[in-house]
């Protein structure tokens, strides 16, 4: 079976910096895979690539078979890639619910004149998208009496946890995952964890994590994938990236001895 | 005593609290002579709150600051004149044509189309220009947004001014000064019934009463649909937005068009009423007039915006011509009041933006970003990683 998502060496060049460098990458079909990588290593950036944010300098990225490298973002989307930030960007003024109902807005069709007249159809949809709002901050673990707080009055791990069932909302294949135990304690980053496995076990999701909690990395990871400097250092099974010399170095530092 | 507040709360008391303003509304006309100032007043007072709430659309809700306001405003009355008088004389013969035209408007040459069809045109054409006109300011975010509106006001207006140097065959564009007049009255073929503005102004204030709920119900449809919390995703974070499937240029095309359509309307109603269209409305400071309705009243907040458009108009159109205008003569002063009525304008925007803000009636969101500074303004020709 061809991998969901694959990205042929694909580059980006800012001015005369070059933030990823000829990545070669691919993700297998319901798996959950990881990016490491120290601080500026290109990670958000090739993010930024395969949701449509940024244009690749260079290489191709295919979604499912389709070309998605020169697809805008909401298009990338209704293809069926979701993903949540590193910096939560929830609509801040928005309830959870709210949030939740933008990010189906590409399974939606109504429009300027439907709205207006509310047809039937339209009044249905809203009704649908409701409603499937809630399942999706109930499937997140959000307190039933937080469903209509303003996003920006919700503490840290529920605003977290709304931005994923946004993300779910959308209904996607797979699903980009930014830092997402960023500013959790240990429990809730196994908690987490757990509910990663889930979604893909449970709802046929396959996920891509960027995380640099090394213990969630091990623990969830099928693959890890190592960027330093923009470029693929290693990839492989946790157990065997853990021991890559060349990882070690670029976490640690070089010997000297 | 607390049960009047408690009731007014409740979703039934505001209806009832609707039901109650739009009746008096309705019944406003009969406690004037049919040719009274305050009915002439109320008639402006209408075309500008539907102007306010139409602005509202872009600013208030999508977060597009639109300086070029005056533009749809100027394309809704043109549609009247061009399409409701007889500005193209030879047009159709001797005849004519005429759609729907009362008796005595079928005997003048020209295009005559009914007055409410050439709302519909009217409607239809501002709506493509607002797209148009939004165009060029799809990659563009906030002041840049106001500074290219504002220049295509300018055009709009200076195409008006210089219109009549502008000619297809036999026909001026827009007569520029000497303005195309008159125009239409609006007719009832059912009813056949002619609006007549020199004899009463009342059907006219009712029908800019109807076209105003219409405008307030196109307002809170949009508010609440899907289209509407795409425009506040787009206003609060428009990276956020693309990504989680909003489409940016149609999102903010669709602003733009509906926005301009509302303008749209309220210009050929207005222009009607005028029963001429001069290109010495259509200036500059027209658009700051309407912005300053929407920023007064609350950005985003319809019936704020409302409340600061009827404030403001009643001001422009009553207090100051009519009412306080020999004000600084009793003083002693040698001038009127209108000469300063944009200095008084002036000072009660920055009388509110000193003490409120938000605005008097203010939306939820909108008072929360003002607080704290929720938002960002990156665009997603920019995200930085």
């Amino acid at each position: 079976m061809t991998p969901l998502l694959e990205a042929t060496t694909v580059s980006k060049i800012f001015g005369g910096l070059v933030a990823v460098n000829d990545v070669t990458f691919d993700i297998p079909r319901k798996s959950i895979v990881s990016i490491i990588g120290p601080n500026g290593a290109g990670k958000t950036t090739f993010f930024n690539m395969l949701t449509g944010l940024y244009r690749p300098t260079t290489g191709t990225i295919a979604f499912d078979g389709t070309d998605i490298t020169d697809m805008r973002p909401d298009r990338i989307l209704a293809s069926g890639v979701a993903r949540t930030f590193q910096n939560i960007r929830l609509f801040a003024t928005m309830s959870a619910r709210e949030n939740v109902m933008v990010g189906q807005h590409a399974r939606m069709s109504g429009g300027l004149f439907g709205s207006i007249i509310r047809t039937p159809k339209v009044r249905a949809e809203e009704k649908r998208v409701h409603e499937t709002a809630a399942e999706k901050l109930e499937l997140v673990g959000l307190a039933r009496k937080q469903f209509d707080q303003t996003a920006i009055n919700l503490s840290y791990g529920d605003q977290r946890r709304v931005e994923i069932a946004r993300a779910l909302a959308s209904d996607p294949q797979l699903l980009l995952l930014d830092e997402p135990t960023a500013g959790m304690n240990p429990q809730e980053s196994a908690r987490l964890t757990q509910f990663i496995q889930h979604l893909r076990d449970e709802h046929g999701l396959t996920i891509l994590l960027i995380e640099h909690d090394m213990k969630v990395v091990m623990n969830v990871s099928e693959r890890i994938t190592v960027l330093d400097h923009g470029e693929k250092i290693a990839e492989g099974a946790p157990v065997d990236v853990r021991t890559d010399e060349r990882v070690i170095e670029a976490y640690l530092g070089k010997s000297t001895t | 005593m607390s049960a009047l507040p408690e009731f007014l709360g409740t979703k039934n008391g505001q209806r009832a609290t609707v039901g109650g303003v739009l009746l008096v509304a309705a019944l406003f006309p009969l406690a004037f002579d049919s040719l009274a100032t305050q009915l002439d007043v109320a008639i402006f007072v209408l075309a500008y709150v539907m102007m306010a709430l139409g602005l509202n659309i872009v600013v208030g809700f999508a977060g597009l600051l639109d300086l070029g306001y005056v533009a749809f405003y100027a394309i809704g009355a043109y549609t009247i004149g061009w399409l409701a008088s007889d500005h193209f004389t030879g047009v159709g013969g001797d005849e004519g044509i005429h759609v729907a035209a009362s008796n005595f408007v079928s005997s003048i040459p020209g295009i005559h189309l009914n007055f409410f069809l050439v709302l519909i045109a009217a409607m239809i054409i501002a709506a493509v220009l607002g797209a148009f006109i939004g165009l060029p300011t799809l990659r563009l975010r906030g002041d840049y947004i106001a500074i290219v509106t504002l220049a295509f006001g300018e055009i709009i207006g200076r195409i008006a001014l210089n219109g009549d140097e502008i000619t297809f065959g036999d026909y001026q564009l827009t007569n520029g000064q000497q303005a195309i007049s008159p125009v239409d009255q609006p007719y009832l073929p059912g009813a056949d019934y002619e609006f007549d503005s020199a004899f009463n102004l009342r059907p006219y204030y009712w029908a800019g009463l109807i076209l105003l709920c219409f405008t307030l119900f196109v307002n809170f449809r949009l508010r609440d649909s899907r289209l509407g919390r795409a425009w506040i995703a787009l206003r609060e974070d428009e990276v956020a937005a693309a990504s989680m499937g909003v489409p940016l240029v149609r999102t903010k095309l669709l602003a733009y068009a509906a926005g301009a359509a509302l303008g749209g309307i309220a210009g050929g109603f207005l222009g009607s009423y005028n029963n001429a269209i001069n290109s010495n409305q259509f200036q500059f400071s027209f658009s700051i007039f309407v912005l300053a309705m929407v920023i007064l009243g609350g950005m985003g907040s319809i019936w704020g915006v409302t409340a600061g458009a009827v404030a403001l108009a009643v001001i422009d159109r009553y207090l100051i011509p009519e009412v306080l205008d020999d004000l600084p003569s009793s003083f002693g002063l040698d001038f009127q009041l209108t000469q300063l009525s944009f200095g008084i304008f002036g000072f009660l925007l920055v009388l509110i933006m000193v003490l409120r803000p938000e605005g008097l009636f203010p939306e939820r969101r909108r008072k929360i970003e003002l607080t704290e500074g929720v938002g960002t303004d990156e665009s997603v020709f920019e995200v930085k990683a």
